[in-house]
């Protein structure tokens, strides 16, 4: 069953016609994903690579019944994407572009507020649900299908964490890349939540960074509502520490955010520690064999 | 990016939020000139670098006369000032501000920064000022009243009115405190600004409200749509490596250690540096590709991380997702032959096009440690720099 997005799922491109838009869309396409069509303004009509393009996303979802859209838009334009999504009802748009300004991202998240719009990213890998369908950037051949969720902050550290589970032969059923972004539309609860209610997911790999609280808040939820196993690595235990310009983004959560820190909350929590990277894929083998 | 306090007054005094007059000097007979046109008996001398706390490392003094402001010039020029937030190398004071004296009445604190887990603004203020704001945090967390800024309503009188009575102002202060909050909130919407600082916010004798620091963050993503921003920094306060970096799109930043680190994708390069520690060694620099690199800046990252002369091993690890490992191969063979690398490579590749990349590498004729998988890659870069 897996969360998301499945072999029914059917992608609009914002932003196809560009170098890696175009790229990346027909890498999801060999993949097997149903990549229905893209969107480019001014270039509506003409078909990229056997794929017609639409000048709005209101267009190519009404032409292709698309439910879901994949974001490549330059940074400057992202945000009124994403946006011209959210004002159309599209149901998961997975925002793929980096270096969105926050402000811009404020704006998306207020307005995706009581709206039908579930936003992954920006700033993110993308998801995919191995052998069904990959919506994003990975590469999809490290993956394979099996029962194991994973969620992260991080696109590189994802690959890592999955090819480790594949080389053990342990199946992933969804993989969901949050992306790494101060502002972003979904968090590690909204995707524990959908992982907690998915009977094809037996445990998780939960990747976070240094800075802000999403990674401790995650593990108090999972303390209160989450059976199954959940194994987790914090990055940036060496990330030099005074390089910022203060630490006032602490100061709203009175918490101390750094990996030390976030590791001993989730250990409390009940999540299985990985200290290394290196140690995902064993770690997920070693609680899936007490589930 | 970060901008000096001086250019951060400036950027306030355009939108009418009330600070001290002042000017900036490179030299002492500057300094006696900008006294001069302020006018007044008193003045203070501030050293502008990039670093709070300057004021107990002895940047921050005050002069009573023309004599004394040129004699401080002199002294805090040219000075190193080593603070809680320099690191114990300091910055070189290239800059001061001269600033009129101010009949100070009591110190507070006033801030904006982003709250993440709502994704909104949030204003702060505090009666605790000319403090370390992180320390009241945890010390007296109750002692900071919040005002969360909605962004389809923006500032508010009552927000402002929240914050001016937690801190106790009253009557003609409280309004001008309201003033000010909705000023520098503008000000901080308009300029794309990350994070706003005034520590401390002061009352004078006379009734004023007026900012005695300012202390300016900006959002880097926006800085396309603010280049009278981007005009203002300052490359004295950036390392000259990191600044080299960023204009090839690398994220570049140098640790005290001597394993280079050449990884794509910020989370993975924290992960790399982990594991090097993990494994008893110790990197030399923070260095994300980024998703969009080619055979070019694969080879400027090579030659970024050979500056660094106490670099005695270089470790390439590459997870391919938007980069290919093909493309990362080619740098990497091009790097070593046009920079003669002489210092042992580990290489560890994965993902995108990997099969291409080995075999580039394989068929280059270049001495590579090539590793099976990140664990394997840490310990062979590990043993190759001589161990810890």
């Amino acid at each position: 069953m897996a969360i998301l997005i499945n072999r029914n799922t059917k992608l609009i491109t914002l932003g196809l016609t560009g170098k890696q838009g175009s790229f990346h869309s027909l890498q999801c396409r060999d993949y097997g994903t149903q990549v229905v069509g893209g969107v480019t303004p001014g270039k509506g009509g003409i078909t990229h690579e056997g794929i017609p393009v639409f000048n709005t996303a209101f267009e190519a979802v009404k032409q292709t019944g698309a439910n879901a859209a994949m974001v490549f838009v330059p940074p400057p334009f992202a945000a009124d994407s994403i946006l011209e999504c959210i004002e159309m009802e599209m149901p998961l748009v997975i925002a793929i572009t980096e270096g969105i300004p926050v402000q811009d991202m404020i704006k998306v998240k207020n307005a995706l507020k009581g709206s039908k719009t579930r936003l992954i990213g920006p700033n993110c890998p993308g998801v995919i649900t191995p052998g069904e369908c990959k919506i994003g950037i990975m590469p999809g051949h490290i993956h394979m299908p099996g029962r194991v969720g994973v969620i992260s902050r991080s696109g590189t550290l994802t690959y890592e964490a999955v090819f480790q589970l594949t080389q053990r032969n342990i199946g992933q059923s969804t993989c969901v890349g949050i992306g790494g972004d101060p502002v972003n539309g979904t968090n590690f609860i909204d995707v524990l939540e959908m992982f907690h209610n998915d009977k094809d997911t037996d445990a998780v790999i939960m990747i976070g960074e240094i800075g802000g609280s999403a990674e401790t808040e995650a593990g108090r939820w999972i303390k209160k509502n989450f059976k199954k196993p959940v194994v987790s690595f914090i990055a940036g235990a060496a990330a030099p520490a005074g390089k910022r310009m203060g630490h006032a983004g602490a100061i709203i959560s009175g918490e101390d955010d750094s990996a030390e820190s976030k590791f001993k909350v989730l250990q409390e929590c009940g999540v299985t520690i990985a200290r290394s990277p290196a140690e995902l894929g064993q770690k997920v083998a070693e609680v899936l064999k007490k589930v | 990016m970060n901008v000096h306090e001086y250019q951060a007054k400036e950027l306030m005094r355009a939108q009418g939020i009330s600070v001290l007059r002042g000017g900036v000097a490179t030299t002492p007979d500057e300094a006696v000139k900008v006294a001069e046109k302020l006018g007044g008996k008193i003045w203070v001398v501030k050293a502008q670098i990039h670093a709070g706390g300057r004021g107990k490392g002895g940047g921050v003094k005050l002069a009573k006369s023309l004599d004394e402001v040129k004699k401080l010039a002199g002294e805090i020029l040219g000075m190193t000032l080593v603070t809680h937030q320099t690191g114990p190398e300091g910055k070189k004071v290239l800059k001061i501000l001269i600033e009129e004296g101010c009949d100070i009445d009591k110190e507070y604190y006033v801030g904006i920064v982003l709250d993440r887990s709502i994704g909104k603004f949030v204003m702060m203020a505090s009666s605790e000022g000319g403090v370390e704001i992180e320390k009241v945090a945890h010390e007296n967390p109750e002692k900071i009243i919040k005002s969360i800024i909605d962004p389809a309503a923006g500032y508010t009188a009552a927000a402002g009115r929240k914050l001016g009575f937690g801190i106790g102002l009253r009557g003609e202060q409280l309004t001008k405190a309201n003033k000010f909050f909705e000023g520098l909130y503008n000000m901080f919407m308009k300029n794309d600004c990350s994070i706003a600082e005034i520590n401390p916010l002061v009352t004078t004798k006379s009734g004023d409200v007026i900012a005695l620091d300012a202390k300016l963050n900006f959002d880097d993503n926006a800085l396309f749509r603010h280049p009278e921003i981007e005009a203002l920094r300052d490359p004295s306060e950036e390392s000259a490596q990191e600044l080299e970096a960023g204009k090839y799109g690398l994220s570049y930043i140098s640790l005290d250690g001597n394993i280079g680190c050449l990884v794509n994708g910020a989370g993975l390069a924290m992960g790399t540096l982990d594991i090097i520690k993990l494994f008893g060694g110790n990197p030399a620099n923070f260095l994300d590709v980024g998703g969009g690199a080619n055979k070019e800046t694969v080879e400027k990252a090579f030659s970024i991380i050979l500056q660094d002369k106490n670099v005695k091993a270089i470790l390439v690890n590459i997870f391919g997702g938007i980069m290919k490992c093909d493309i990362i191969a080619e740098g990497v063979i091009a790097a070593a032959k046009s920079l003669g690398v002489q210092v042992p490579l580990v290489v560890r590749l994965e993902g995108t096009n990997v099969a291409l990349g080995k075999k580039m590498l394989n068929e280059s004729g270049l001495k590579i440690i090539a590793a099976d998988d990140l664990a394997d890659a840490a310990k062979k870069v590990v043993a190759a720099a001589g161990g810890k």
